[in-house]
Order: C-alpha cells, then sequence, then structure tokens
C-alpha cells in the first residue's frame, strides 16, 4: 500500500514488519526518530519485542549482542557518535558471527560537531566486518531492512548489517513508500532460526579467545563469510523482486552507464541528484552515467570493474575522506580499476551537510572531463 | 535447593594453583545451579577458563568485551524472557571489569533492573595484566602500577564501594561474601539468583600471585581479611545491611604481613604511622556493621 511517510517512520514500520524480538536502542540525532516510533508501537502494543531503553549506544549493541546470542531477532539503530562509541562492539558482534541488523542515519563525525549528513560514521567501520548497505530513497531503506535480515540471518553468512541511509536527507523527508503487509514480509523471512544460542540444555561456550595458532582461521572465515555474501544479495536480492516487484538483486546499479563516456560513481541520497544532473547533461550531448554503490561491504570489486570497463573516465563523489589519503570509495575503486588506462578522479564532497546541486554534478563532470581531481569540491575559500 | 554436590566448572583449566577466583567460581555455580547462563567480561576468569577450542564451562557460557558484561546480561534476559525460557542469568566478572570499566553497563543494568545477578570476585587489581591497580584495590597496597617506593606507600586511595552504589540504585538484594567461607558464599548465590531484579555479590577471592603468599594460604588470607574487619560479609536487603558477620577482631598487622603488596609497610623497619591509617579503615568498617564481638 502506498503511504507518505518521513523516512524515518518508514524504516521503523519495516523494522515492526521484521518483527524483531529484543530491541535495544539509545537517542541519537538524527536516528531518534526510528527508534521514538518503534517504543511507541511497543506501547500500544502493536510490536510485541521486548524494548530495552539503555544508558550508552556501547550498551545498545552490547544488548543486542547478548539478545542474539540467547536466540531472538534484535534490532537497534544509531549514527555518527554513537556509532562510533559501539566501535569495540561491532568488531565484537561481527565476529561471534551475530546477525544483528543496525540502522544507520548517517551523519558527519565531530570535531566541529555537526549533526548533518555525511557518511564517514559508517564508511570508518568499514573494517569490522558489517556487512553495509547504502539506501538511496525511502523505499530502498525500507525494503533493504527486510532484504538485511533475509542475508544476515542465512546460516551460510551468520553476519552483522549497517542499513545506512542519510540523516535528515532521507530520515527527515517525506516520500511515497509501498509499505508491505505483514503477510508479504513474513513469506519472505522466515522466523529467526538461530545457528546456536545460549540454553541450559545444550551448554556451549561462546567468545572464547584465540591463540595464535587459532586466530587468522577465525578471520578467513569471517572473510569468506563476507564473500559469500555477493551471492546472497543476488539471491535474497531476485526473490525480493518477485515477490516485490522491486530490484535489489545486484550489489551496484547503473543509470545510463551502458554507453557513457564519463561514470560517476556514488552512494545513498546524492544518486537521486546525480540522475537529474545526468539526464540534463544527456541533453547538452555529454555521455555521462552513474553507478550507484548499494553494497559497499563486501565490496563489489569485480562487479564494479565490470560495470566501468568501457568509460573513459570515473568521478567518484565521496561523502567521507580518510584524512592523509582520499576518500574512503575512491580508494577502493581505483583498486578496483587498478591496470586499466581508465581516469579515475576523486571528489570529498557534501561534508557536515554541506548541500549538493545539480549544477555541482555538472560541476564536477567538467573537472573530471578536464583532468583534475583527487579534492575536496566546494570548499569556501575565503574561510581558508 | 540446588544439589551442591555437582560440579559446573571443569578441572584441568589454566589458572594458578590457588587461585581465589577458580575456587570462587566452582562454589558460585554450585549455589546458582545448572539453570542458569553465564556471562563473563576480559579478565582473568575468562582467559584461564576458555582458550579455544577447550573450555572448562559445563554451563552455556559468553565472554563478549571487558567492559559490557551487564549489557550484555541485559540482552540476555530480554531474550530469555521473549522467549519465556527459565534461565537463570549470572555475571561473573573480576574487579577491574565491574568496579572500573564496566561501570556505566553495571549502572543502567542495575537503574533498569533486569533479572540478573551480577557477582564480582573481588582480587584487588588487574591481575591478569600484571597486577595494576583498580578502584578496588585497597589502601596502601603496592601494584605494578601503584608501587611502593621511596616517596609511595603505594596506593593512595581507598576501595570504591560498589555494593553502597548499587543498593542505591534500588537493587533488592546486595551482598558481600569471602571464599574462605563456602557455605555462606553458595547461600548467598542462590538467595541472589533467587531474587528477583538486579542482585549483587562481591566476593573478596586473594589472589596469591598478586597479593604474594604460597598457593595453599588463599583460604588463611581470606579469612584474615574477615578477622581483621578489612573485609565485612554482609547482605542488604532492599538497601537495610543485616547479617553482617560478627568476629572478634584481630590487628590489621596479622592480614598485612603475610602479603608481599604490604611488605614496604613492614621492612626496612615497621611504618606505624601507615598500619595505624590501615587499622582505622577495619576500625571503620566494624564500626558502620557493628561486627565487634
Amino acid at each position: 500500500m502506498k503511504e507518505i511517510i518521513e523516512g524515518s517512520y518508514a524504516v521503523a514500520e519495516a523494522v515492526r514488519l521484521c518483527r524483531p524480538q529484543v530491541i535495544s536502542a539509545y537517542p541519537i540525532t538524527p536516528q531518534t526518530h526510528i527508534v521514538e516510533a518503534l517504543a511507541s508501537m511497543v506501547a500500544d502494543c502493536k510490536l510485541d519485542a521486548e524494548y530495552i531503553c539503555v544508558e550508552s549506544e556501547f550498551s545498545a549493541l552490547s544488548a543486542c549482542i547478548g539478545a542474539s546470542t540467547a536466540g531472538s531477532r534484535t534490532y537497534s539503530a544509531t549514527t555518527s557518535q554513537g556509532l562510533a562509541l559501539m566501535y569495540e562492539v561491532c568488531f565484537n558482534a561481527a565476529g561471534m558471527r551475530l546477525p544483528i541488523v543496525m540502522t544507520i542515519a548517517n551523519r558527519a563525525m565531530s570535531a566541529p560537531l555537526s549533526i548533518w549528513n555525511d557518511q564517514q560514521d559508517s564508511i570508518s567501520l568499514r573494517d569490522s566486518g558489517w556487512i553495509q548497505l547504502y539506501a538511496e530513497d525511502n523505499q530502498e531503506a525500507l525494503d533493504l531492512h527486510l532484504l538485511a535480515y533475509r542475508i544476515c540471518e542465512d546460516h551460510e553468512i551468520l553476519l552483522p548489517a549497517f542499513v545506512c541511509f542519510d540523516g535528515f536527507i532521507l530520515s527527515h523527508t517525506y516520500e511515497p513508500v509501498d509499505m508491505p503487509s505483514q503477510e508479504e514480509v513474513d513469506a519472505y523471512l522466515p522466523a529467526f532460526n538461530p545457528y546456536q544460542r545460549l540454553d541450559a540444555k545444550d551448554p556451549i561456550s561462546f567468545g572464547m579467545y584465540a591463540t595464535p595458532d587459532y586466530y587468522m582461521e577465525f578471520r578467513y572465515e569471517n572473510q569468506r563469510a563476507m564473500l559469500r555474501t555477493k551471492k546472497k544479495i543476488i539471491e535474497y536480492g531476485t526473490l525480493f523482486k518477485e515477490q516485490f516487484g522491486r530490484d535489489y538483486s545486484g550489489l551496484i546499479e547503473g543509470y545510463k552507464l551502458e554507453d557513457a563516456e564519463i561514470a560517476l560513481v556514488a552512494m545513498g541520497s546524492i544518486c537521486g541528484t546525480v540522475k537529474d544532473a545526468i539526464d540534463e547533461m544527456r541533453n547538452d550531448g555529454i555521455k555521462v552515467g552513474l553507478l550507484k554503490i548499494r553494497c559497499f561491504r563486501p565490496f563489489p570489486e569485480e562487479e564494479i570493474a565490470a560495470a566501468l570497463a568501457h568509460v573513459r573516465t570515473v568521478a567518484i563523489l565521496d561523502k567521507n575522506v580518510s584524512l592523509g589519503s582520499k576518500g574512503a570509495v575512491g580508494l577502493e575503486i581505483k583498486d578496483a580499476l587498478y591496470g586499466s588506462s581508465i581516469a579515475v578522479y576523486d571528489y570529498i564532497l557534501g561534508l557536515g551537510g554541506r548541500d549538493i546541486r545539480k549544477k555541482d554534478i555538472r560541476a564536477i563532470t567538467k573537472l573530471a572531463e578536464q583532468g583534475s581531481g583527487d579534492m575536496f569540491y566546494g570548499l569556501r575559500e575565503e574561510l581558508l | 535447593m540446588v544439589d551442591k554436590s555437582i560440579e559446573h566448572f571443569e578441572c584441568g583449566h589454566r589458572a594458578c594453583g590457588g587461585c581465589g577466583a577458580a575456587t570462587a567460581v566452582r562454589m558460585i555455580l554450585k549455589g546458582a545451579g545448572e539453570n542458569v547462563i553465564v556471562v563473563s567480561p576480559t579478565g582473568c576468569l575468562e582467559v584461564f577458563s576458555t582458550p579455544y577450542p577447550e573450555t572448562a564451562w559445563k554451563v552455556p557460557w559468553i565472554h563478549s568485551l571487558f567492559e559490557n558484561a551487564a549489557a550484555v546480561a541485559s540482552g540476555i534476559e530480554a531474550s530469555l524472557k521473549r522467549q519465556g525460557r527459565s534461565e537463570k542469568v549470572l555475571v561473573i566478572g573480576g574487579d577491574g571489569a565491574t568496579v572500573d570499566i564496566g561501570m556505566l553497563c553495571l549502572s543502567g543494568a542495575f537503574e533498569r533492573n533486569h533479572n540478573i545477578t551480577y557477582i564480582c570476585y573481588d582480587n584487588e587489581a588487574y591481575m591478569n595484566t600484571g597486577i595494576q591497580r583498580s578502584g578496588a584495590t585497597p589502601f596502601d597496597a603496592s601494584t605494578s602500577t601503584s608501587p611502593a617506593g621511596s616517596c609511595s606507600m603505594g596506593n593512595k586511595h581507598s576501595k570504591k564501594d560498589v555494593p553502597a552504589i548499587l543498593a542505591a540504585h534500588g537493587s533488592p538484594y546486595v551482598a558481600t561474601a569471602s571464599l574462605s567461607y563456602p557455605a555462606d558464599l553458595m547461600k548467598k548465590v542462590e538467595t541472589a539468583v533467587n531474587t528477583p531484579g538486579a542482585t549483587y555479590i562481591q566476593i573478596h577471592t586473594p589472589c596469591c600471585t598478586g597479593w604474594g603468599f604460597d598457593g595453599d594460604q588463599t583460604v588463611a588470607v581470606g579469612k584474615l581479611a574477615i578477622e581483621t574487619g578489612l573485609w565485612v560479609n554482609y547482605e542488604m536487603v532492599n538497601g537495610v545491611v543485616r547479617k553482617a558477620k560478627k568476629v572478634k577482631r584481630k590487628p590489621v598487622e596479622e592480614y598485612l604481613s603475610v602479603q608481599k603488596r604490604f611488605r614496604h609497610l613492614f621492612k626496612p623497619k615497621k611504618n606505624e604511622e601507615e598500619i595505624a591509617k590501615i587499622q582505622a579503615i577495619a576500625d571503620a568498617n566494624a564500626a558502620k556493621f557493628g561486627i565487634d564481638i
């Protein structure tokens, strides 16, 4: 059923439809509307779940670890500083192979304090072992939660996932979304069936330490599970398409990319602006297209290399920066295209909520054509 | 009543000979019974009991991180509640994980009054990393980060009173115990796990390696702590102290002089002034809890 609904509420509805048994969360802007909505659903008996109002994000994810290990489907949401406070817990949840799903309403990192959007928070957890999915709009944000639980809980995967959507730009924006029914979601997402759980009738030790004789194999198994996730996304994305009609079977998506000479690469809500800018540039005869990355972890290296093989120039729009180096997406794309003759340029933009307009996309396209890149774009020179 | 003849903690783990914590854990599990899920933070206990692929735990057990055991336990309790399961949730962690780095999670879990029992085995320093001081290290104890020296008498601070802090959270049952009094310890654990809400027990577990005494003296050292009034065994029910163990007190010297961590109080010459300060701590304990016979 089509509804016009705020992004956060669309996500909260998606989470409700996934029937989490334990929710553990701590308020932080711009994630708050999600956890407030879920609290209301529990208070009104519209969602039958334990809701733990923890005293910090650190405890929010720690409680999810306990709840998941004891055999319940778990959920949390956070952003920015909250996610940074969870840093240690994130690695632990992934290493313990717990299928926790967490929404990240992407926000900039302090200092200086900023409540506004970029993607530095989740990008900085890229090495933590969490699947990272990025939504372009609120429909995709909603749908990716269903997909995430389906993938994470597969016994061949057993990994946690971030569903990332841009703070304020999506979280606080009303858009029409097609809201699935409970019956439809139940048909897609079976009840949680833990691979192992804490159980007095079948005692198992979880979280034992590993000596140098064992540690590397644990990490390798983690890596293999992450790489297996690629085919599971295709499998469950295809299943999603068959059931709901919307296609998430690709880790990446192209827009007017087939005949493009210049490819823009982006993640998240910026893709909508990029598509509009591409339409305008196409009218002006510029052969430009978009490669949208939906899945940043695991990184679709081969898929990207194949999708960009025919282009002359690539411009990456990075809403993050690995200080002292480049944008994180840019680095990965350069790695994926290593050995090709394609010119690849990285642009750091939109940090801390700096607006990105169609004219900026056009300007970046021009810079890439001129061979100018690997730079911060849109700086106010008068402040420097 | 649980069957206390059953062992839930297997022998063959890697604790030091005479380890107070290992002895306490055996008793804790006897008191708690087999219908239990145990959470342990990082520390000596976690390390000596679970080098993959071996485990000493015959009950379900989880270790996540150093400072989050109380939060993990909160999640387990919520999960069990949601599934209608009956296992008791028990945390067993060291003093560093409890009174220092885990205090935030501990406070949160007790404020929310989860149906969990948190047990701190208090060996009064970070033993796993090499005997550094914690908030539970007693006054004047020499540790590797509060060493006694030519201008230092060791640890400058007194033990953080975590039982009182948790009682102030409204905990229905807070107790202290000592491994040297096993019947009392097991009974308190049984009471704690069967009391609804967040309950706490802090157990004095002498550490032969960290405190500097022979491993066959662990129980004797634990008894001396009680007999000198430097450790008091008591229960707090709904915030009210009751059943503090009464003793005919011995001078604190008898406890201090058998441990290397207090050797600087006796050598090169006896430091009457510092020992008097520690005697004053014991006297204050005795007055507060009314333990003198």
